[in-house]
């Protein structure tokens, strides 16, 4: 039997993950696994062939699969944390801001545009109820 | 007597030692931002700080999730430069205090911090770029660092007001050190950020300004931020200015705001940066009862 707790408030914030325990013990393996990848020894062998790298870590398939897709919000989901996934989109030759892009679905260069206009503003952005009037 | 003459908040946005590494400065992109820290360079260059205690954290670097220390105070002779994926910045290596650090551990233990010790330690951006910032590219790091590496990452991050109180306990502990030292503290990271999902990019600017205004005059309140503020208003990362309240609670009660920056964008952040002068003389600082009694 497990136990379940009940929400908690920081759920309700929209088009974010918080990285908590939950996500984190979720999360131990894939993270792991990109932490590996701080090594170039490392990062060329899963480069050579990724699938069977990823085996060697105890990852559900779920994870496996959003790492070959580089599904960054869905290894987000999984219990990724970003500064971990980074050295994924690093390995990959790309940036932070390529990655933190794509998690948004907007193109690098439109992102870019977005931060030097001020960046997101957080109006609209607080809750999911918030963000559902938005829309 | 040690003294803390002053503490520095700053942002350690990684992209900005990047843009130094690759001699990107003069970029339209970069220019205002490093023009906007050469006042803080002017600064330190006239302090001229004996140590720094860089309140800082580690991001997936030195650092896996084997082990999750909430406070981490490095204690070694020195602190090689982290490899984070794309190579080891080109910096100096990073000379430590081991002596006093131990007598931080053993002071802040006993008022009540249960700190980890942490003996070997690779350094990131965290700690690199704010020494960048205000020390700029020496060959050699002209001060003394002792790097605290707080969680961040993992939520929770220990409280804006434990973060305050660790500071005021860090002010006891340089108080005892009967050595004739210049001490500054760096709280570093933020300012607002997201940095992950559908909501990366989020700023907000008014929030960021009377953060800079609360740590200046009314540090006490601002400790009082919920985590869930700093993560639905700043942004999931912005997290990372719990730090700053712990070097502001090292300084006395009322400060000097010497220096103060704000701009937006780097990369994904926005860059802020305070320099608070401590005022002598206003500095009481009675160890709590019952570590006292403890010691």
């Amino acid at each position: 039997m497990t136990g379940k707790k009940k929400p908690e408030a920081y759920e309700d914030i929209p088009g974010t993950w918080v990285f908590d325990a939950q996500r984190a013990r979720q999360g131990y393996h894939l993270n792991e696994f990109l932490y590996s990848l701080m090594k170039d020894v490392n990062r060329k062998e899963f480069l050579a062939d990724e699938r069977t790298y990823t085996l060697k870590f105890k990852m559900t398939q779920e994870q496996r699969e959003a790492i070959l897709k580089r599904d960054w919000n869905r290894l987000l989901e999984l219990g990724g944390v970003s500064y971990a996934l980074a050295k994924l989109a690093f390995t990959d030759g790309k940036s932070y801001q390529f990655m933190a892009s794509r998690m948004t679905g907007m193109t690098e260069p439109e992102y870019v545009e977005m931060m030097l206009k001020g960046g997101r503003s957080p109006d609209g952005w607080r809750s999911k109820s918030e963000r559902r009037g938005k829309h | 007597m040690a003294r803390i003459i002053a503490g520095v908040g700053t942002s350690h946005t990684p992209a900005i030692g990047a843009a130094v590494d690759l001699g990107k400065t003069g970029e339209p992109y970069w220019l205002p931002v490093f023009k906007g820290y050469e006042p803080a360079r002017r600064w330190m260059a006239q302090a001229k700080p004996d140590v720094v205690i860089m309140v800082y954290n580690d991001h997936v670097n030195a650092f896996d999730f084997k082990v999750v220390p909430t406070f981490g105070l490095g204690c070694a002779e020195e602190f090689p430069i982290a490899d984070e994926g794309w190579g080891a910045r080109p910096v100096p290596v990073v000379k430590g205090y081991p002596e006093l650090a131990a007598h931080l551990v053993q002071s802040l233990v006993l008022d009540e911090f249960d700190m980890t010790i942490v003996n070997e330690m690779q350094v990131d951006h965290g700690l690199t770029v704010p020494m960048t910032l205000l020390f700029g590219t020496p060959p050699a790091w002209p001060v003394r660092v002792i790097p605290l590496a707080v969680n961040v990452i993992q939520y929770p991050a220990p409280t804006g007001h434990r973060c305050y109180m660790l500071g005021k306990a860090i002010g006891r502990a340089i108080d005892s050190w009967d050595e004739d030292l210049k001490v500054v503290i760096f709280g570093t990271g933020g300012m607002s950020h997201q940095i992950q999902g559908p909501r990366a990019g989020l700023v907000n600017s008014k929030f960021d300004k009377a953060f800079l205004d609360g740590l200046s005059r009314n540090p006490a309140k601002l400790a009082q931020i919920a985590p869930l503020e700093y993560l639905r208003d700043a942004g999931a990362e912005a997290i990372e200015l719990v730090m700053w309240l712990i070097m502001r609670g090292a300084l006395s009660e009322r400060v000097k705001e010497v220096y103060r920056f704000y701009h937006v964008p780097a990369s994904s952040t926005a860059v802020g940066n305070i320099i608070l002068e401590s005022t002598a003389g206003a500095r009481r600082r009675a160890r709590p009862k019952s570590a006292r009694r403890a010691k």
